[in-house]
């Protein structure tokens, strides 16, 4: 659905390539090995090998009928499981991808972003299994909420380096990563983590996330003769529901949701709801919606959910959101934490923080839906990462 | 605005047979007041082109020292329009090069920015996440209010690209001289004399050298090779440290180099 008016990187009029000079080339070479990659039969062969054999695709599809019963009609709810995944988020589909590219261009040393940490584990892992150096960006805060992460990563030898620049999250260690691209831009990929950035890093990402939505898609009428009423997904900034929109786009009745997160409310200042309160602008190398104040300088975010704690958005999400494609709608910290305890008790899964926003948007929309009708959530992530937090909050001490 | 072009600067220093010294400084840091002390001292202490940077939240091709500027200034409140009364108040001699990232820009409104621009009396825009050919609208406004488009040029710009980059632009092609981000070094690159002849090759427009450069020494020998110097964050960790008076008896020594390095 990218706009054929304009060249390749654009959707509609957002994204591009708003970076330092220094980078272009290297971002002309990402998108010439890119394409060719995916030209090549024995590209997509060795991805879809180890997206089986390494990560554990394709992930299930799992029917809720206790959370479903919670909507009070006869609706069914069914989950993409990526939280089932090796590392236990959907960030190891991209990941994989890019460091695959990354060795068809010869670039061994491969640097990361994260925020949660769930990013850092999956780069981390992946240079890992196939011997690169890797060094994660992660801001001090981020750190200090998330320290086993930190743990993981270094286990899996990668160099955690802490960015205590701006507020010391998301943002900041996106900065620092592209301050050391544009310094080793010979002998360094940039696996950025998710669909934000300059070209092509945004439909590079979708297109790896894909095969959740092209996965689920299949899944779902295999198993209910029907494509879904609803696809929800939660966005930060927004790999996992790009990917799952990616395999409904085409269908023009399924409505696809994304779920920000509204943090303290909308109207508290604080929250990381970017397409919801947001405006265009350019930001981290692309055009898109952001969250800023009159002068242009961007606002910090936030959310309880560390991988939802950003203040910028993909741009294919902000030209779907112009073109009506796509809903987008925010649910508090609050309404995720609920949704996150809700589903631990009533399925037996523990989502991710991030993933329980879209799990508290379909929660609080019951009469949306008639008798029948099929909703899909993904299921970004797993929540074991947020005990700690959720305890706190929940005023429990472990 | 006789001397207040670009090209009309240049002209001047061709027939003095010298380089430019184009000391830069974040608007408002370390305060409004202080930044335009700065830049008039600059003037005095022999600068030839001000650039002059608008602060961003997000810098990402800034090291350290423009980072913690860009933030100070910031917390003290300017803005682009700040930025340009400062400039409109502090009426140069020289020209003045305004320099900043897109969305600041953006959120301004791009006609109103360039317009206001012109009317402050900036000389030339360097946007430095606006690289050739990615927003055309944008550089064509800056140009249709007869603004210089400053365009960059890195050691990895590929001979292909370096063509488009050199096409629509004015004022002076910066020339970064190394990978990575602002801040000084001790050394220049090995291979700066040929990045210079590469860019001459194919653009009449004069050539300014920038990133990594902070001593007199590194300052006097760039300016055998090119025909302009930038020096920003060694001026910026300058007024830091020691105030105008350091910024200023820097700028004095530069500007010195400068001028005797083809004596």
């Amino acid at each position: 659905m990218s706009d054929p008016g304009r060249p390749q990187g654009w959707f509609g009029p957002f994204g591009g390539r708003y970076v330092p000079e220094t980078l272009m080339s290297a971002l002309e070479e990402l998108a010439a090995a890119y394409d060719t990659a995916r030209a090549d039969a024995a590209f997509g062969v060795e991805l879809e090998g180890l997206l089986r054999d390494y990560v554990g695709r394709p992930t299930p599809l799992t029917e809720v009928p206790r959370l479903a019963a919670r909507l009070g009609r006869r609706v069914r709810v069914v989950l993409k499981r990526e939280d089932l995944n090796h590392t236990g988020a959907h960030k190891i589909n991209n990941t994989l991808g890019q460091i695959l590219v990354a060795r068809r261009m010869g670039k061994r040393r491969i640097i990361a972003e994260t925020g949660a940490g769930q990013h850092g584990v999956a780069t981390a892992t992946v240079c890992a299994r196939f011997g690169c150096e890797c060094v994660v960006y992660m801001g001090t805060e981020d750190m200090q909420r998330q320290r086993l992460n930190v743990f993981r990563m270094e286990l899996l030898g990668a160099r955690v380096v802490p960015v205590p620049a701006g507020t010391g999250t998301l943002k900041d260690a996106t900065n620092e990563a592209l301050r050391d691209w544009v310094t080793n831009v010979s002998d360094t990929h940039y696996i950025i983590g998710s669909a934000v950035g300059p070209d092509p890093f945004p439909r590079m990402v979708r297109d790896f996330q894909s095969v959740i939505g092209r996965e689920a898609r299949a899944q779902v009428l295999e198993a209910h003769g029907r494509l879904p009423r609803t696809v929800v997904a939660c966005v930060g900034g927004g790999s996992n529901a790009a990917g799952t929109f990616a395999g409904f786009l085409d269908d023009d009745a399924v409505e696809l949701v994304g779920v920000e997160a509204a943090g303290e409310g909308l109207d508290s200042g604080r929250h990381a709801a970017t397409l919801a309160r947001g405006r265009p602008g350019v930001f981290h190398g692309s055009r898109s919606y952001l969250l800023q104040d009159a002068a242009g300088q961007v606002r910090p975010a936030h959310s309880v959910s560390a991988g939802l704690d950003y203040p910028g958005v993909g741009p294919e999400h902000a030209f779907f959101r112009e073109r009506g494609r796509v809903l987008y709608d925010a649910v508090t910290d609050d309404q995720a934490l609920a949704a996150f305890e809700t589903l631990a008790r009533l399925e037996g899964i523990l989502p991710a923080l991030e993933s329980a926003h879209a799990v508290a948007w379909v929660l609080a929309g019951a009469d949306r839906w008639r008798d029948d009708d099929l909703v899909l959530i993904t299921l970004s992530g797993r929540g074991d990462k947020d005990v700690t937090l959720a305890a706190e909050r929940l005023g429990v001490s472990v | 605005m006789s001397d207040a072009s670009l090209a009309a600067r240049w002209r001047t220093l061709r027939a003095a047979g010298r380089a430019a010294l184009i000391p830069y400084f974040t608007a408002g840091f370390p305060s409004d007041a202080m930044s335009r002390d700065a830049i008039r001292g600059a003037v005095d202490a022999g600068a030839d082109i001000i650039e002059v940077g608008v602060p961003f939240s997000d810098p990402l091709a800034d090291g350290p020292t423009i980072q913690r500027a860009s933030e100070r200034a910031l917390a003290g409140g300017m803005t682009m329009a700040g930025a340009l009364s400062l400039i409109e108040a502090l009426a140069l001699p020289v020209p003045v090069v305004l320099m900043t990232y897109a969305n600041p820009v953006l959120a301004y409104g791009v006609e109103r920015f360039a317009t206001d621009a012109r009317a402050a009396g900036v000389a030339g825009v360097l946007l430095t996440d606006t690289p050739a050919g990615i927003d055309p609208e944008l550089e064509q406004a800056v140009r249709d209010a007869a603004l210089d488009v400053i365009r960059l040029v890195a050691p990895t710009t590929s001979p292909a690209r370096l063509a488009a980059v050199v096409q629509g632009a004015g004022g002076f092609v910066y020339l970064i001289s190394r990978l990575g981000v602002t801040g000084v070094r001790d050394e220049l690159p090995a291979d700066l004399g040929a990045q210079v002849t590469r860019v001459r090759a194919v653009t009449p427009l004069p050539v300014a050298v920038g990133f990594g450069i902070g001593s007199p020494t590194l300052a006097r020998q760039t300016a055998r090779l090119a025909d302009g110097v930038v020096v920003g964050s060694a001026v910026v960790a300058a007024l830091e440290q020691g105030g105008c008076a350091a910024a200023t008896t820097l700028i004095g020594l530069l500007a010195a180099a400068v001028r005797d390095a083809r004596a």
